[in-house]
């Protein structure tokens, strides 16, 4: 294929254009912009997966330089299962922000979002270390600058802890990169894979420690999530949906290709690594739940339920030498939870708009007036819980069997707590919004939110309980992945 | 798709696709909600008429989809199966009906049928589950469905009651869940086979086995009510009586209990399970169950609190049944699976008349009720005296195969457990009726909100689906020798099941 | 020792002290010139690490003038959020200052306690 047609380059560039004509451009064409923008790219996405599918992995030079000094890009199922999300739930957030920012937009929201979703694609098509650092750090910038934007002085501190946070993690991940070309010359992640064994020097360890560490801090695995809540929970909620389901993801993405790839003999030789992201992940459950069913206001119960949810993903690091069971629970998890806790952001964007109120208690007899958002909130709880029929409850269950086949049965029992927790959190809102209103809480009804504002969340959370239906291509294309 | 595949579809489709609809009307097209609803109950009535046949006849049923390598979910519509969809599919008929008429002007009443059609849909499926994952998947599409049903008042009790609900059940799930997916792991994928598929696979640790039985039975046992499983039930009296009716009738505990037949018929085989010593402690765990819940319905004021451990107790002769070896106990416990079904819909229903017509919640609030709702106590003595195994009903049918069965295993003792329960269930029931009947009316009725107009003593969709269900209850014993019976249904699934011998 | 090891050593020490300081000190300004001085410490190792055969080798010498521009881009965002921190609040750290959704509750202490 032509490389002017390559859909690997396209997925960066195009949404690098529309967020620089959105920047320049008057704010009111930023949607239009925005729409057109990650409809293109989830084209992209669709030829690419054909692509993959008949190929295994696509590769591109950009530029067509070689390397060292030229950058490949690549694709393979794994990446791809990583692209569609990010594409779809940007499709989906772009419509919904378009009319959740009716009057006011925060300055450089859209232009922001563009080279979010330029920082993520290029995240998931790198194939070399330290691109991936550039492309994290243009993650971490955008993210930040979404966090901030508009806000007042409480989003402000949030943002400037997350961005510290942000540059120690990178800053730990650079250090570790300087550290492997010193001692292998090089910065292909598939070549180190062959490059890096069991004997390897304490330089590549401890390179291999403070990577993998600054990727948790950037994950914001118990005890790095310090910075999460606050960033999340304070922001709009288009830009929590986005962090909440996509940021988080790319750099456990990281984690785990790193892990897989160029690590997978130091982490071969000492099996007693996995326990600890796995226990910390048990913790974040526990931890992440508890704030979650105490917390007082709707979108910190989002964020910390985000917190707990991350665990889930660090659960399958002891069980990844058990074939590819291990593996697709975790990428079925990401992408299901994804998809919910965007829906979960966007119906309690639409809540919170709608009922004037921020708090857990504000939800009070919503199942009246707004019954799409209540039922998408629902679907997306019931994905959360890991309840049948959805792409949470398939990924539980894989995990679970993943689980008995190590022979690791604590975490049949964490992953089934952690179900039990977040069916507490969720229900204490779907309660609250069946409550009958009493009469001191009798206002008159406000005004009918767009019908976008509703069926935007709705279609996300259908979205995360029909991937537990229909699975098996999905599945097909990480099983391509080799562990 | 051959018919055979498309046939169980249909039935589930019956009652998805109308509750979906109704879900989108507006409060106020009442017309076009009867319509559906009672076009979606009558159709699945004729569809589960044509499978009905068609099983008689020997026909297979089922449907396989690969969701993921090695999950399937799968459908069997099986003679066990019909016997639960018939069950569900004729009550939910007369259950439509009298929510119809109970709920007129009550707010919110497109978000209950939808979710009441949810709930049949959710029925229909774990009925005709083919394997474990797909019983998983609607037992637990069955507890979110009817938590808004449960929460439908939105008063604070109703709420409470609801949060209790769930905490219960969704334990329940949780438990479930580990015992299937550990069986996953050790055999193979569940699939309900005829004659145990445990049964066939040679070299199983039996611990490991007898643990999974524990979980997957506290799973299920939470829905069936068993004790110390059962708290939940008469908290989510609070529901409306409809709901109670179709919960404590129909779906809820029948599908737990319909689930322990499963589980020691077609996963581990009755034979097997008895080698495991698996039934004896399911045995006692039932008779427990069943005087437990009767002793605690003799203090209940409340009716509907009274009928819910009624009903705690009834249907463990159900898990009793499936716990003595041997087909007259098998067929004891799945008849009154149905017989039971009838007889506590037709006590809910004239608890639900007795409410909405006079306020009457309770039982020292029943003086005389007896001539001013004659037709109504009429078709609550025929249910109450049904729960006693009073001659002529359908409770004296089951509790005869039940003896039987249980002289036939050797459990002598449990033929005491079940007399035991026919006089306690006297001893809160004629009571009942000695007041109803034999006492005098006060002056006025807690709230009279329906008024006699002539011989008419309530609304006419309130007074008919109760009494069509009494007739019920004493045509199924009269007719009992009939191939058109539920008796005789049973009798082909023991058949069936115990192959060697014969009933 | 060669001078690449020195460059290489003194890059990690660079780099432990940058990261101590973000960590540790309170002001923004300063924690935003421990995370520059961090950064330059990776350079240092990886220009450092990467001269062993004496002949320059290009490879590192891109990444690092990559790894600047990074740098300069968050340094600049950065200041830009410390100075309108500054403008709103007037502090200088983001020290004790939490979001956890707790405000409300402790706020209602507050009013039950002074209305005593």
């Amino acid at each position: 294929m032509s490389p002017l047609l390559d859909p690997l380059a396209w997925l960066i560039l195009l949404p690098l254009l529309w967020a620089t004509l959105a920047f320049v451009a008057a704010e009111r064409h930023g949607p239009a912009l925005a729409l057109a923008g990650t409809g293109g790219q989830l084209l992209c996405v669709i030829v690419l997966a054909s692509d993959v599918a008949g190929h295994g992995s696509i590769g591109h030079l950009a530029g067509g330089w070689a390397e060292p000094l030229g950058i490949r890009l690549v694709a393979d199922g794994l990446s791809l299962v990583m692209l569609l999300l990010t594409q779809g739930v940007a499709l989906a957030l772009a419509l919904y922000a378009r009319s959740y920012f009716s009057r006011a937009t925060p300055p450089a929201f859209w232009p922001l979002t563009g080279f979010l979703l330029a920082g993520m694609n290029a995240l998931f098509l790198s194939g070399d270390l330290f691109n991936l650092y550039v492309t994290l750090e243009l993650v971490g910038l955008a993210a930040v600058g979404l966090v901030a934007a508009g806000g007042g002085a409480a989003q402000i501190a949030a943002a400037l802890r997350y961005l510290l946070a942000t540059l120690v993690g990178s800053g730990a991940y650079l250090f570790g990169v300087a550290l492997i070309y010193g001692s292998y010359g090089t910065v292909s992640a598939s070549l180190l894979g062959t490059l890096i064994t069991a004997e390897a020097p304490l330089a590549v360890w401890l390179a291999g420690g403070l990577m993998l560490t600054g990727l948790l801090l950037k994950t914001a695995l118990l005890p790095f999530h310090f910075w999460l809540p606050p960033a999340h929970g304070g922001a709009p909620a288009p830009v929590s949906a986005l962090l909440s389901a996509l940021v988080v993801k790319a750099s456990f993405y990281l984690f785990l290709r790193l892990w897989l790839g160029p690590f997978a003999a130091l982490t071969e030789a000492l099996p007693a690594l996995a326990q600890v992201p796995a226990a910390l992940g048990a913790t974040a459950i526990l931890w992440g739940s508890w704030r979650a069913i105490r917390a007082d206001r709707l979108k910190m119960l989002v964020a910390y339920s985000t917190v707990a949810q991350l665990g889930y993903l660090f659960l399958i690091f002891p069980l990844l030498g058990t074939g590819a069971l291990a593996l697709q629970a975790g990428i079925l998890q990401a992408t299901a939870h994804g998809l919910a806790k965007a829906a979960m952001f966007v119906a309690a964007g639409t809540l919170i708009k709608v009922g004037g109120s921020d708090r857990v208690l504000g939800v009070a007899g919503a199942a009246a007036h707004l019954p799409v958002t209540l039922f998408a909130f629902a679907l997306a709880g019931v994905t959360l819980m890991g309840l049948p029929p959805s792409g949470g409850f398939l990924a539980k269950w894989l995990l679970i069997d993943a689980a008995l086949v190590a022979g690791q049965p604590w975490i049949v029992v964490v992953a089934l707590s952690g179900g039990l927790l977040a069916g507490i959190y969720v229900f204490r809102v779907l309660r609250l919004a069946f409550r009958r209103p009493t009469a001191h809480e009798d206002v008159p009804l406000p005004q009918r939110p767009a019908a976008l504002l509703e069926w935007t969340a709705f279609a996300l959370a259908a979205g995360s309980v029909l991937i537990g239906l229909g699975a098996a291509p999905l599945l097909a294309l990480i099983a391509g992945v080799q562990p | 798709m051959t018919s055979n595949q498309w046939l169980p579809l249909a039935v589930i489709a019956s009652s998805l696709l109308p509750g979906l609809i109704i879900f989108a009307l507006p409060e106020k097209r009442v017309a076009l909600r009867t319509a559906l609803n009672l076009a979606g109950a009558l159709a699945k009535a004729g569809l589960v008429g044509l499978l009905i046949a068609g099983v008689a006849a020997g026909e297979e049923y089922g449907l396989r989809h690969a969701i993921a390598p090695g999950i399937e979910i799968v459908f069997k519509a099986d003679a066990l199966a019909l016997l639960f969809v018939t069950l569900s599919a004729v009550l939910w008929l007369f259950t439509t009906l009298y929510a119809i008429g109970y709920l007129e002007h009550a707010p919110h009443r497109s978000r209950f049928f939808g979710f009441f059609s949810l709930c049949v849909t959710a029925t229909m499926g774990i009925a005709m589950a083919g394997n474990l994952f797909t019983f998983f998947v609607f037992y637990e599409l069955l507890t979110l469905a009817t938590f808004p049903l449960v929460v439908h008042r939105g008063t604070p009790q109703a709420m409470r009651g609801g949060s209790i609900y769930l905490a219960y059940t969704l334990a329940g799930g949780a438990a479930l869940l580990a015992g299937i997916v550990w069986l996953d792991h050790l055999a193979g994928p569940g699939e309900f086979t005829q004659g145990g598929l445990l049964a066939a696979i040679p070299g199983l640790d039996p611990l490991t086995l007898q643990l999974i039985f524990a979980l997957l039975i506290a799973g299920v046992g939470v829905k069936a009510a068993i004790v110390p499983l059962h708290g939940w039930l008469p908290q989510a009296m609070v529901a409306p009586a409809p709901v109670s009716a179709l919960l404590h009738a129909v779906a809820v505990v029948k599908a737990g209990a319909f689930g322990i037949v499963r589980i020691v018929y077609e996963i581990y085989g009755v034979e097997f399970a008895q080698s495991l010593g698996l039934l004896l402690p399911l045995a006692v765990i039932a008779a427990v169950t069943i005087l437990w819940g009767s002793s605690r319905a003799l203090f209940q004021n409340d009716l509907k609190k009274r009928l819910a451990f009624s009903t705690v107790s009834q249907v463990s002769y159900i898990v009793l049944g499936v716990a003595l070896f041997g087909p007259l106990g098998t067929i004891g416990g799945l008849v009154h699976l149905v017989h039971q079904g009838i007889m506590k819909i037709t006590l809910f229903f004239c608890a639900g008349n007795y409410a909405e017509t006079l306020g009457i919640h309770k039982v020292s609030e029943m003086d005389g009720v007896g001539r001013r709702m004659p037709l109504t106590t009429l078709a609550f003595s025929i249910g109450a005296l049904g729960m006693m195994g009073a001659p002529l009903t359908a409770g004296a049918v089951s509790k005869a195969w039940l003896s039987d069965g249980a002289s036939a295993a050797g459990m002598d003792w449990a033929i005491w457990v079940l007399w035991g329960s026919s006089l306690l269930n006297a001893a809160y029931f004629l009571p009942i009726l000695h007041r109803a009947w034999l006492k005098l009316p006060p002056p006025d009725w807690p709230h009279e909100e329906i008024h006699p107009a002539g011989r008419r003593e309530t609304a006419w969709l309130l007074l008919l689906p109760p009494l069509f269900t009494a007739v019920l209850t004493v045509a199924v014993a009269l007719f009992a020798d009939s191939s058109f019976s539920p008796l005789a249904w049973v009798r082909l699934i023991a058949e069936r099941e115990y192959p060697n011998i014969s009933p | 020792m060669s001078a690449g090891l020195i460059y290489a050593a003194t890059g990690c020490l660079l780099f432990v002290l940058g990261l101590g300081g973000v960590l540790l000190l309170k002001a923004l300004l300063r924690r935003i010139l421990a995370f520059n001085l961090m950064g330059s410490g990776a350079f240092l190792v990886l220009v450092g690490l990467a001269q062993r055969d004496g002949t320059p080798d290009p490879v590192p010498q891109a990444m690092v003038l990559t790894g600047i521009v990074v740098a300069v881009a968050a340094t600049a965002l950065a200041l830009t959020l410390a100075r309108r921190w500054h403008a709103l609040t007037g502090r200088d750290d983001i020290a004790r200052v939490r979001d956890t959704g707790r405000r409300v509750r402790r706020k209602a202490n507050e009013r039950r306690k002074s209305a005593r």
